[in-house]
């Protein structure tokens, strides 16, 4: 085992424990992002390129910042004091086990293991982007629509509506108010 | 001696290289490669305080600075020794580690960007295949920092300064990287040396740069206001609007770890600025071939400090936007432009680079730039503004 990799790993698996054990849930999520540049790192060390960047461009630029942005928009105050184990975290536990062992097992049984030629160092940017446009083509044009489908959702939920009455004086609108959050 | 003049700094790295031991000579190549880029950037940083707050001075009809040296210009040395030497106030209730660690993650991610771009003919810290998605990699985490900052410092203007930063420049961000998508599929490459060599070359009298195509023109012009928007200066200021959040997101910060923020922002600035050259500009290309005898890094950093002078420009004369005509002018007037600019790319690949390719090209930018500027003016009055969520 490299040294770099071991390095790596314990840095994931540390701010991994991290994101789900510390208190205050902004702490959490910014050990998440943690978490997905070591992902990033790994990959780097890999060979992969494209996917390091992509994965630092979107997880780190984007999903974490939607998390931080749901924390801070849900939370109405501070979390009562519950247990830090109960038995309702012990099934997270064996689905991630479950998840874990059926990885590694596939990891162990794999014939790329133990070889010691690398496949990705010879992977370039050009050879990608033709797969994606050639042989991944569908799925890359499915993700695409979901995606838009996504955005065409936000817009409708963000639109201003019409208001079919004539505005009070005072100004307010004429649908009555959302409930406070 | 001309090839001299243009490899100077290359080979006398190599030089130096060979008088170290074996065992030193990585460790040595990328500290020769790092310190040159921080220390010429951080004295650009200090020179372009001073002519920035003269520009803006002259702009509104005053001086500027004048006192300290000759002309002002040793004006940045006395704020340097100022913020280092003044106390760094951290207030009672804040995060401590994260307040300490925002200034330092925004100075990693400004630093970071300078590593892929070509400085000259063959000066680029780190060639890398996917070059230019690093440079956006590395500026997306800018938002995390600016985040940290504004709530780990208990602070309400702060918190509001991050909220407005971040929502800005997740929104620029889309019609940032969509303009260069042209150049990438022209190019054909990820990789900034190769964008560089792609635009070498003339054709004519004129260098064969992307920003004297029809797209590559409304290309450049997008990349640059949306690169202002992320650097956050004006008319994007929004994040650190005085008249109204005090100071934005480092609002808490004093010191040294508010000049690292200032720091920080030039030198996201200048990585901006410097990308626009490297995939518009023809980077360090001469851009007459009788000029081809200047070494290379001196057309680039000519072209960035006339960059750099456009920002003043811009800066000094234009009024600060509202929060609404922001994102209006994000989502209805930059994302369409860019995605425009797309589909004009791929017709001039295949129209051909003549009077067709011009027309047609042409036509679909400059009417889609006319069509959008008519309805985003015409439809969009000033109306009383309806809130849905909030009371």
């Amino acid at each position: 085992m490299n040294l770099d990799l071991a390095i790596l790993s314990l840095l994931i698996g540390a701010s991994a424990v991290a994101a789900i054990t510390l208190r205050d849930l902004v702490h959490c999520v910014l050990c998440l992002a943690v978490t997905f540049a070591g992902l990033a790192a790994v990959y780097l060390r890999l060979g992969a390129e494209f996917i390091a960047f992509s994965q630092v461009l979107v997880y780190i630029g984007a999903v974490a910042i939607l998390a931080l942005f749901v924390v801070l928009l849900t939370r109405t105050g501070e979390i009562e004091n519950q247990s830090r184990f109960s038995l309702q975290k012990l099934a997270p536990l064996a689905v991630c086990g479950l998840v874990f062992t059926g990885l590694a097992g596939a990891a162990w049984s794999s014939s790329l293991r133990g070889s010691q030629e690398s496949v990705a160092a010879s992977i370039r940017l050009r050879d990608v982007g033709r797969e994606l446009m050639s042989a991944y083509v569908l799925p890359l044009e499915v993700l695409g629509l979901l995606l838009t489908a996504a955005l065409i959702g936000a817009a409708i939920l963000a639109q201003t509506e019409e208001p079919n009455e004539v505005e009070n004086p005072n100004g307010a609108s004429s649908h009555p108010p959302a409930k406070p959050h | 001696m001309i090839e001299l003049a243009d490899q100077f700094f290359v080979l006398s790295k190599q030089q130096i290289l060979l008088l170290m031991p074996v065992a030193a000579q990585p460790l040595a190549s990328v500290l020769l490669s790092i310190i040159p880029i921080i220390g010429v950037f951080a004295t650009l940083f200090a020179l372009t305080t001073v002519l920035e707050r003269k520009g803006l001075g002259r702009i509104q009809n005053r001086l500027g600075p004048n006192r300290v040296g000759p002309f002002g210009f040793l004006q940045p040395l006395a704020d340097g020794i100022k913020s280092l030497t003044k106390e760094d106030v951290v207030p009672f209730r804040t995060d401590g580690v994260l307040h300490f660690l925002a200034p330092v993650l925004v100075m990693v991610a400004a630093l970071l960007a300078y590593s892929v771009l070509p400085l000259g003919r063959n000066m680029v810290a780190l060639d890398l295949d996917a070059g230019v998605l690093f440079f956006f990699a590395v500026g997306a985490s800018t938002e995390l920092a600016v985040f940290m900052a504004g709530w780990s410092s208990r602070n309400k203007y702060a918190m509001l300064g991050a909220m407005r930063a971040i929502a800005q420049m997740i929104s620029y961000e889309i019609p940032l990287i969509l303009s260069t998508v042209g150049v990438l599929m022209t190019a054909g490459t990820l990789s900034t040396t190769g964008i560089v060599e792609a635009q070498s070359g003339y054709s004519g009298l004129l260098p064969n740069w992307y920003v004297l195509t029809p797209w590559g023109f409304a290309g450049f012009f997008l990349f640059l206001i949306a690169a202002t928007a992320e650097a956050n200066r004006s008319p994007f200021d929004l994040p650190e609007g005085e008249s109204e959040i005090v100071a934005g997101y480092f609002t808490e910060y004093s010191g040294f770890k508010f000049a690292m923020f200032f720091f920080g922002e030039y030198l996201g600035l200048f990585a901006a600025n410097a990308l626009a050259i490297t995939l518009f500009l023809g980077g360090w290309n001469s851009p007459l071939a009788i000029l081809d005898w200047v070494p290379s890094y001196v057309w680039f950093f000519a072209k960035l400090m006339g960059l750099i002078g456009l920002s003043i420009w811009v800066r000094g004369t234009t009024p600060r936007m509202r929060s609404d005509q922001l994102m209006n002018f994000a989502w209805k007037f930059m994302l369409p432009m860019s995605l425009v600019n797309v589909l004009a790319a791929g017709l001039w690949r295949f129209t051909g680079h003549g009077f067709l390719g011009w027309f047609v090209c042409g036509s679909l930018v400059a009417g889609s730039y006319c069509w959008l500027g008519v309805e985003l003016s015409t439809k969009n009055s000033l109306k009383k503004r309806v809130y849905r969520f909030a009371t």
